[in-house]
């Protein structure tokens, strides 16, 4: 049996060897000569969230409700998806559950076959509305956790009495019997919880736990000096995570994502670009990652322009970067090369400015040493603390 | 350690099988997993419905693939083990 991340992969990290996902094959029928259908899709319904974290995945220049797809398209994407082979949809955003029509795209997405995924801060929903998503076919929640300490969780989300919110969210979610899957995203300012965070994940009665150091893009880049930590505090949070693994076999499974800053081989970006995954933002532009649209002079076409399976299988978008062909050294030349597909190439750029170098993370890359200097000095700078909230007017300027 | 015989597995709440006609392979759905299934695995999932116990699945997949019920009983204990710890298959 072969086993297969549905979820975009920047939370899939190959940093630490023993602790890296098995990368294995996928057997497929292509749809064209080279290229195989996507596995699953990430659906940024919105980029409205109540929640201003500082390390949001989100871009920096965000849609606004009036670009939105309406219910009609998404719905047709979320067809022409499953006509093109993929096996799951994640709702995502921003924050999901603002969007009125969830409950019609969830019933949509069941109907056409898939296997349907929330991704939620659990924030912005009431209890009648989450149980019509579960009455529509909701198979799996993801819900986020900011920190285990209450009054840290307001600091980080910006929101007054998150905690409660989300607490009571849970509850909901464990009442009708839903898996739920808790988020702990971890940075410096909250790294020290961490047994605080394995300790709700049980107490909630989670199925996974996915403990994942924050990835520095968009606003995470942004806000990189107040949120890296120390590798003192990586190897810490790796011995608490080994140890829980442990403790809770058969109870609870707890993914782990190291950081790239601190790794040695770089993660399979999304499974490799234009391989198993797609994102579609609110405005509906089709991207191979959630954060492509920071590399320069590209041009990432629209579900309103062109059908899904046109832009899988040929956009330029999609083509650049995919296989192994558009391959510098030492990737070329290299016998991980369909292993790790180049790493991520937003990380590429971001720390080279050439989103075609080989990943920094690789300690084949000769920006290796430059990231790892990055890491220890932005560590290092434990005075920084202040965040620079995701906000829709709050875009930093280059 | 053998899973007892009069066990009664099931999928999870969360966990479907599905066939993939893209692929033309059976799939287990779980969250955030895919994981394909091999022709034997896709056969015993099929019959974790919770009615049957596993000595029952294991003599329908005997009589079925014309096998010995122990080389049988083996590799669905193997199996079904790993989902178990994986909480995929319930008990």
């Amino acid at each position: 049996m072969t086993e297969m991340r549905s979820k975009p992969a920047s939370t899939v990290s190959g940093g630490v060897p023993d602790l890296a996902p098995e990368q294995l094959p996928l057997p497929v029928r292509p749809v064209s000569p080279s290229v195989e259908p996507p596995l699953a899709a990430l659906l940024e319904l919105t980029h409205r969230c109540p929640l201003q974290c500082p390390y949001c995945s989100n871009p920096l220049e965000m849609d606004r409700v009036q670009a939105e797809l309406t219910t009609e398209e998404w719905c047709r994407v979320i067809s022409e998806l499953a006509m093109l082979g993929a096996l799951q949809v994640h709702f995502s955003g921003g924050e999901p559950t603002v969007r009125q029509d969830l409950v019609d795209l969830v019933r949509h997405a069941r109907e056409v076959g898939f296997y349907t995924n929330l991704i939620t801060s659990g924030a912005a929903i009431t209890r009648p509305r989450f149980l019509a998503l579960i009455d529509a076919g909701l198979d799996h929640v993801q819900l986020s956790f900011q920190d285990a300490e209450p009054n840290s969780a307001v600091r980080i989300s910006h929101v007054p009495n998150i905690q409660e919110k989300k607490l009571a969210f849970a509850g909901w979610v464990r009442e009708s019997g839903t898996p739920l899957t808790v988020n702990a995203v971890i940075h410096r300012q909250n790294i020290d919880h961490i047994d605080a965070m394995i300790d709700l994940a049980v107490k909630l009665h989670a199925n996974r736990l996915e403990v994942a150091h924050v990835q520095y893009y968009g606003w995470a880049l942004a806000n990189r000096a107040a949120l890296m930590p120390s590798r003192a505090q990586l190897e810490f949070v790796t011995e608490r995570v080994m140890d829980a693994r442990e403790r809770y076999r058969g109870k609870l499974v707890i993914d782990y994502v190291v950081p790239d800053y601190y790794a040695h081989q770089p993660k399979a970006c999304m499974g490799g670009w234009g391989r198993q995954f797609l994102n579609i933002t609110p405005s509906g532009k089709v991207l191979p990652c959630h954060a492509a649209e920071t590399i320069p002079g590209m041009t990432f076409p629209s579900v309103r322009e062109q059908p899904l399976a046109d832009i899988w299988a040929h956009a330029e978008a999609f083509q650049r970067f995919r296989g192994t062909d558009w391959m510098p050294e030492p990737c070329r030349g290299c016998d991980q090369r369909e292993i790790d597909w180049g790493g991520c190439r937003c990380q590429a750029l971001a720390i080279t400015g050439d989103a075609a170098a080989a990943d920094p993370a690789c300690a084949k890359s000769s920006w290796h040493a430059a990231m790892q200097e990055i890491a220890a000095t932005a560590s290092d700078a434990s005075s920084q603390t202040d965040f620079r909230y995701r906000r829709m007017a709050a875009a930093p300027k280059h | 350690m053998a899973l007892p015989s009069d066990m009664r597995p099931k999928l999870a709440r969360g966990i479907r099988l599905q066939f993939d006609a893209a692929r033309d392979q059976w799939v287990l759905q779980a969250p955030e997993r895919v994981l394909v299934l091999d022709e034997i695995a896709a056969e015993v999932l099929q019959r974790c419905t919770g009615e049957a116990d596993i000595a029952a699945i294991v003599a329908s997949l005997a009589e079925a693939f014309e096998a010995e019920p122990g080389e049988i009983a083996a590799d669905v204990d193997e199996l079904l083990t790993g989902l178990i710890e994986k909480r995929i298959v319930a008990t």
